[in-house]
């Protein structure tokens, strides 16, 4: 768990990736990391980023929390909350919009019986909007953990929910490899 | 189909891996620039090219070259802008998915032209399957010697990361994207300085966009004069458009500078008409900030002139008539589109997306999406569209970064062309009470009334 | 050096020197209002936009004038520029636009807020906005919070000036209060609860523009406006020692630093003296402290605060700056 402070500790492999990602910018700059670090800590801890996390990646690039907490709150991508297994972020702009993303976001609700930004009582799901995630072209579409999943309709989405429900936390780094036709 | 310099191995299977990449032709504009070329001929070429930027501004990546402090004794920085977030634009991501090679490439050499020994990618935080992919290019270029220590045996050394943002649009404003590049909120810096004299870790920096490294590697290979023989006038070269919204065929689309709008939408090598056999509405040619331009004065200008795509043409009668060229978003809707709707999300997104740092857009992106929600959900009044007007005239011009005139530009230019919409609005609530309206019933102006 | 002209008047400035600051040593009334730049903390500036001008002659050199308006507080001078500000109806018009956003989510709560009588946005109303508001929709609130023991922070009143994140960051040496999230949700906060707590850290109260910051020692007895500002020092190891006691009778109900006409503050002060010594005694007292028009002090006792009568109100006390007695408010007359 997250939250106990005594155990939080990157595992060995997540921290010498973190090592790795520091290494790459010039010395003194380290603060730089603090992005990729974040993504790192909130793939490692649950898909969130409780104060105790974010206080520990500010000890390993040895800066303030305070300029960790400055950060993560204004990236959307940090949860700053915990967050279903899987996050369903659906686009909401313009051009999704045109072509159904209202329609899906529905169905969704109606499916996992939640609104936009609730989780389901299982803790399965957490539903969001988001603004354009750059897919556009294949649109109305989701993104969940780091697949995007484009050409929805409304009988698509139902299937992915299904078959997300069969497996476990999306995994925040890697795709997923799931067919909805 | 016209000349294609970027996409042209697009289709090749395999193209993603070195291996095949390097076999079509790939480095060929490392080789030549590291061997044959100083980086000032480097630089000279695309100047010669005619290149524009091509994350929206269209600035001449030459002249912005040839703006960096080599002066200086700090070190000197590459930056790509990979955050592609402006609604209507997904060209970066094809381009990298696809044939991320192509910006390795291009990234080499560039930062040669440009003295850099150390270059960023900075890719949009949700992009993270493709930053994935970079990685692989990046780590099979490494062990191919194209990146690294003493490149292809000369004394030129480049290390190449990629740095994931974490989601925010005004990280794609270069200079919020340098803050961020240092572990910051993405808060825009006041100019000057330039990146250019002081940009990353206060040191002399180019950030140009993913397609335009990419237009590096056609034009070291052709020459930057061959390069400028593609397209029309100022507008050289090729350009990726983004085509999304109700068109039959959405995607990527790589076009010669110059081709017709209408060419380009009503053509089945391009967007193949408007889907479900209807009629075109209005076009938002260059991404969400553009301002949106009814059928008949995207297709041609108010002379009456073609309109083509080009940097020039699609500017053609100013902010009363014209647009701009932008990123290459190009969101097409149909007859059926609200318009106050459509731009109802633009305005939810901008205040979504303002950093927050200065007054007028901090508070009047929130204003403007009020205002509109209230007026799209029926519960506007006439004075509300003016209001309107007001807010984005008082935001526009008087902000920080150009955040505030992006949002700004949609909502002046929806009521210029569009007024009566949002005065139906007002006059009709109950008919606008649901959300699907002009898809029951089209909206039908009075102009076109007229007309008929 | 550098000539510029400002509102057709020229001077002569070192070069480097911004256009705000090149105003400044001019003086009068073609000085642009300033709410986020303060000249002592580095970096701050920029942001609240109040400070537009127009650049109607780049420079000698290249006379063309700069397409738009820029921030004067951060725009540097060039020999020959010629700078407009009340002199340009674009400028005037800009400015109330920005007065206008950064009143529509401000609460208007000045009856009861310790900042009223110095508080740069009420100048900054009264001088340049409009006097009717077209904001029609809910108004942001945020609850109010202690950071420490010393400071409440009425974040719906916050400008965001980030001038306090400045201070912390420049004047002690742990900042754990920042600003969190983004857009208009943007706050100043410490995340968690943390106190803030640092020899210099209470000058946070005194950079504060508006009434966000505030000095939870102050002894609230009555309306700032009852208190007498006196001129006061003492020996401090710490700081200068030189503050700014606001009494009543010969009771000390706050000390703050010195604030110049501008409304800055140019020697900080100790905690110390900010907030243990609130016994006359403990002070050498100077004289009262004279009041420029540039902290015009406003007082409120109004219950509706529409921007008519707050217009009004910073009227009645502008006349009582001059020397003449100050009508009574409307809940001391019965
Ligand atoms: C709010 C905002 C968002 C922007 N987003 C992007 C972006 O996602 N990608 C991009 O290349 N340029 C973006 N730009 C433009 C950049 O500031 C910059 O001009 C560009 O990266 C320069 O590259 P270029 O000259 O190659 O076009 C954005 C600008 C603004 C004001
Ligand atoms: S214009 Fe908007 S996004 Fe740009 S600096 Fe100002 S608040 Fe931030
Ligand atoms: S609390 Fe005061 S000093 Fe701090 S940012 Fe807000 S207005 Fe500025
Ligand atoms: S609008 Fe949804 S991906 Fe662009
Ligand atoms: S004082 Fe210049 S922008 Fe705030």
């Amino acid at each position: 768990m997250a939250t106990e402070k005594e155990t939080i500790q990157f595992s060995d492999s997540a921290l010498s990736k973190a090592k790795e990602i520091i290494g790459r910018y010039p010395e003194g700059k380290q603060k730089s990391a603090l992005l990729p670090l974040l993504h790192l800590a909130q793939s490692e801890f649950d898909g969130w980023l409780s104060p105790a996390v974010m206080d520990y990646v500010a000890s390993l690039l040895q800066i303030k929390p305070i300029e960790v907490y400055e950060v993560a709150t204004f990236y959307t991508m940090f949860n700053l909350e915990p967050v279903g297994n899987h996050l369903l972020e659906v686009c909401r702009t313009g051009p999704c919009w045109l072509r159904g993303a209202e329609d899906i976001v529905k169905r969704i609700e109606q499916k996992l019986n939640i609104k936009v930004g609730e989780t389901t009582a299982d803790g399965k799901f957490t539903l969001k909007t988001v603004e354009c995630l750059g897919s556009c072209g294949t649109a109305p579409m989701l993104q969940c953990g780091a697949t995007f999943f484009e050409n929805l309709s409304e009988e698509s989405v139902e299937v992915l929910i299904e078959k997300l429900a069969k497996q476990k936390r999306s995994s925040y780094l890697r795709p997923t490899e799931i067919n909805v036709g | 189909m016209g000349r294609q310099l970027l996409l042209e191995h697009i289709a090749v299977p395999g193209i993603e891996t070195f291996e095949v990449y390097r076999k079509m032709g790939g480095y060929a504009s490392v080789e030549k620039a590291l061997k044959t070329m100083t980086p000032d001929q480097v630089t000279e070429q695309v100047k010669n090219s005619g290149l524009r930027g091509r994350g929206g501004a269209g600035f001449p990546a030459g002249m912005k070259w040839s703006f960096l402090d080599r002066k200086s004794d700090k070190p000197r920085y590459l930056v790509c802008n990979a955050d592609e977030s402006e609604p209507g634009t997904f060209k970066d991501r094809y381009l990298m998915e696809k044939i991320p090679h192509l910006l390795v490439e291009g990234m080499i050499t560039s930062s040669y032209a440009l003295g850099a020994k150390t270059s960023y990618i900075y890719i949009r935080g949700e992009y993270m399957y493709v930053l994935q992919i970079l990685e692989k290019a990046i780590r099979e270029a490494y062990a191919a010697g194209f990146l690294g220590k003493n490149i292809l045996g000369t004394d030129y050394s480049l290390d190449l990361y990629v740095h994931p943002g974490a989601g925010a649009y005004i990280c794609g404003e270069e200079t919020a994207l340098l803050e961020s590049l240092e572990g910051k909120r993405g808060n825009p810096r006041l100019k000057p300085p330039f990146p250019a004299i002081a940009g990353l870790y206060a040191s002399p920096t180019v950030v140009n966009n993913v397609e335009t490294i990419a237009a590096v590697v056609p034009i070291v290979n052709l020459g930057g004069d061959e390069y400028a023989k593609v397209g029309v006038g100022k507008s050289t070269g090729t350009k990726l458009i983004s085509a999304s919204g109700h068109i039959n065929k959405p995607g990527v689309y790589e076009i010669e500078m110059g081709l017709p709008v209408e060419e380009f939408i009503y053509s089945d090598q391009y967007c193949g008409g408007i889907w479900k056999g209807r009629k075109l509405k209005a076009v938002v040619a260059g991404g969400s900030s553009v301002p949106i331009l009814p059928a008949e004065l995207i297709l041609k200008t108010a002379k009456g002139e073609p309109r083509l795509m080009t940097y020039e043409s699609l500017a053609d009668g100013g902010f009363t008539s014209g647009t701009m060229l932008g990123s290459g978003g190009f969101i097409v809707m149909d007859e059926t589109t609200c318009i106050v709707r459509n731009l109802w999300t633009f305005a939810r997104f901008y205040h979504h997306e303002s950093c927050g740092q200065c007054s007028p857009c901090r508070e009047g992106t929130g204003w403007m999406e009020k205002v509109l929600h209230r007026i799209e959900h029926g519960h506007g009044q006439m004075s509300d569209i003016d209001l309107l007007v007001d807010v984005a005239k008082k935001i526009e011009g008087n902000t920080i970064c150009p955040l505030g005139d992006a949002a700004a530009w949609p909502v002046a230019s929806a009521i210029r062309h569009f007024r009566e919409e949002f005065e139906y609005h007002v006059k009709y609530p109950e008919k606008v009470k649901n959300p699907k309206h002009f898809e029951i019933e089209p909206f039908v102006s009075s102009k076109q009334l007229v007309m008929v | 050096m550098a000539k510029v002209t400002i509102d057709g008047i020229e001077i002569e400035v070192a070069d480097g020197t911004t256009i705000l600051n090149a105003a400044r040593q001019l003086g009068g009334a073609s000085v642009p209002p300033a709410m986020c730049y303060y000249s002592s903390l580095k970096g701050s500036g920029g942001k609240c936009r109040v400070c537009l001008v127009k650049v109607a002659q780049g420079s000698s050199k290249d006379p063309r004038p700069i397409p738009k308006l820029v921030a004067s507080c951060s725009t540097p001078v060039a020999d020959g520029m010629v700078v407009q500000n009340l002199t340009s109806p674009e400028v005037l018009e800009a400015r109330k636009g920005v007065v206008e956003f950064l009143l529509i989510n401000h609460p208007l709560d000045c009856p009861v807020c310790d900042q009223a009588g110095e508080c740069d946005l009420q100048n900054l109303a009264y001088e340049h906005g409009a006097s009717t508001t077209r904001y029609e929709e809910e108004r942001r609130t945020f609850e109010k919070i202690d950071i420490g023991d010393k400071i409440k922070l009425h974040m719906t009143r916050c400008i965001l000036c980030y001038r306090c994140t400045m201070v912390a960051n420049q004047l002690t040496d742990n900042r754990v209060h920042g600003v969190l999230n983004r857009g208009d949700a943007s706050e100043i906060s410490t995340y968690i609860e943390k106190a803030v707590d640092n020899d210099f850290s209470g000058n946070m109260i005194d950079v504060c523009p508006v009434g966000a910051l505030t000095d939870k020692t102050f002894r609230f007895k009555s309306r700032v406006w009852f208190t007498k500002p006196m001129d006061a020092h003492r020996s401090c190891t710490k700081c200068s020692g030189k503050t700014v006691l606001w009494m009543k009778d010969n009771e000390v109900l706050r000390v703050t630093a010195r604030k110049d006409q501008y409304g800055e503050v140019k020697e900080f002060i100790c905690n110390e003296c900010r907030y243990d010594h609130k016994n006359a005694a403990d002070w050498t007292i100077e004289g009262p402290r004279h009041i420029d028009r540039h902290s015009v002090i406003a007082q409120n006792h109004y219950e509706k605060t529409d921007l008519l009568t707050l217009k009004k109100e910073i009227e009645r006390q502008i006349e009582f700056q001059k020397g003449k007695p100050l009508p009574l408010a409307l809940d001391e007359k019965k």
